[in-house]
């Protein structure tokens, strides 16, 4: 897992489903975690990119990486890591293959019918 | 552990599509009286709610790793939120009904980033199955350059190609607005495209679609990547304007004499 020097502290990052979470380098234990469900990724200068969220936009989490490469790799996952951006694909995904085939691919799982996977708000 | 409480709770409660909602009574820890909660699934994270109208969550249970199973307890239509690890804890749940019972344990089950994770690998396995196995030409005459066209004698689509993908957005999705994505990447609407007929297809917008799909059948265009909103915008219109036209010559087609 690759080391993320913060601008001020050392931390190790690590990026599980559609969390952050962060650890200081010699322990087991996180210290934190950011769900990163409406945020905003920003790649800031060089080897820098930020987190910021949607009821807080002022407020960014600055991440400095080893290499510019690195960098860029973390932007692009974190980019992908929401649960919404998945569910999203999800429906691409749905959407082509029933284009190309004529079927729905969710039936073979029985889930063809989840709100989740519908296209569209389905506002409760 | 610090979490980012404040998002979390914006998560919860913004307006967001929630996949299941309803009063659930939940065994407390450590006395087991059951308390009447209002409960919010967004995604893999369970909210609870004190009230319906509450401003915020009086907490959250994250779907990760979890087991969801029916049990039998004096409450009935109970289920149980089961945890690996022994310092988890078992959430113990109550519907008030059999079918509100039956709909939560379904949508709890397939909360999971998980879960969601491996349908999306298999359809994009499916999907790049389905491109990999074209007829090698397609009919237009011009055929741009893309990650999806399909090469006679080319490299297999390298897995690579496929993340760009998702950087598309139905624009129905109400969550689209805040996520950086919207800049990244459009999907033009192209619901409307009737099926392509022998002769061959207007000459497509400036920007390449990805794939072009085209064996007498339905086809379906693919999406270009966008730089920017403004170019997305003027995809759409051209799309659409395309679609308008197609349409038109398919009505007046059907229209005409018939030999």
């Amino acid at each position: 897992l690759p080391r993320v020097p913060a601008v001020l502290k050392k931390r190790l990052v690590k990026l599980v489903v559609n969390f952050l979470f962060y650890f200081r380098t010699d322990e087991a234990e996180p210290i934190g975690a950011l769900l990163l469900e409406h945020c905003k990724i920003t790649k800031e200068e060089e080897n820098i990119f930020s987190i910021s969220f949607i009821e807080e936009p002022e407020r960014k989490y600055c991440f400095e990486c080893a290499t510019e490469e690195q960098c860029q790799e973390w932007v692009e996952a974190l980019k992908r890591a929401s649960y919404e951006f998945l569910r999203r694909s999800l429906i691409f995904y749905r959407n082509e293959i029933q284009k190309m085939t004529g079927k729905d691919p969710l039936e073979q799982y029985g889930i063809s019918e989840e709100a989740r996977f519908q296209l569209g708000a389905h506002r409760q | 552990m610090k979490l980012n409480e404040r998002s979390l709770a914006f998560y919860a409660t913004c307006d967001s599509p929630a996949d299941n909602s309803g009063f659930l009574y939940k065994r407390g820890e450590r006395h087991t009286a059951y308390h009447r909660r209002w409960f919010v699934l967004k995604g893999n994270m369970l909210f609870y709610f004190e009230e319906r109208d509450s401003r915020e969550p009086v907490g959250v249970i994250v779907l990760e790793g979890c087991n969801v199973e029916l049990c039998d307890s004096t409450e009935g239509f109970a289920f149980a939120i089961r945890f690996g690890g022994t310092k988890s804890r078992t959430y113990v749940l109550a519907a008030e009904s059999q079918a509100a019972m039956e709909s939560w344990v379904k949508s709890l089950s397939r909360a999971s980033f998980d879960y969601m994770r491996l349908v999306v690998r298999e359809l994009e396995k499916q999907l790049q199955e389905m491109s990999r196995g074209l007829p090698g030409g397609c009919a237009g005459s011009r055929e741009p350059p893309g990650p999806w066209k399909p090469k006679p004698s080319g490299p297999e689509q390298s897995r690579e190609r496929l993340p760009a993908l998702p950087a598309v957005l139905p624009k129905e999705n109400g969550c689209a607005v805040w996520n950086n994505m919207l800049g990244e990447g459009g999907l033009p609407d192209t619901s409307g495209c009737g099926g392509h007929d022998e002769e061959s297809s207007p000459r497509p917008p400036p920007l390449p679609p990805r794939r072009r799909v085209s064996n007498g059948e339905a086809a379906s265009a693919g999406a270009a990547v966008t730089e920017s909103p403004s170019t997305f915008c003027r995809l759409h219109e051209q799309y659409s304007r395309e679609v308008a036209r197609l349409r038109q010559d398919w009505q007046q087609r059907r229209r005409g004499p018939r030999p």
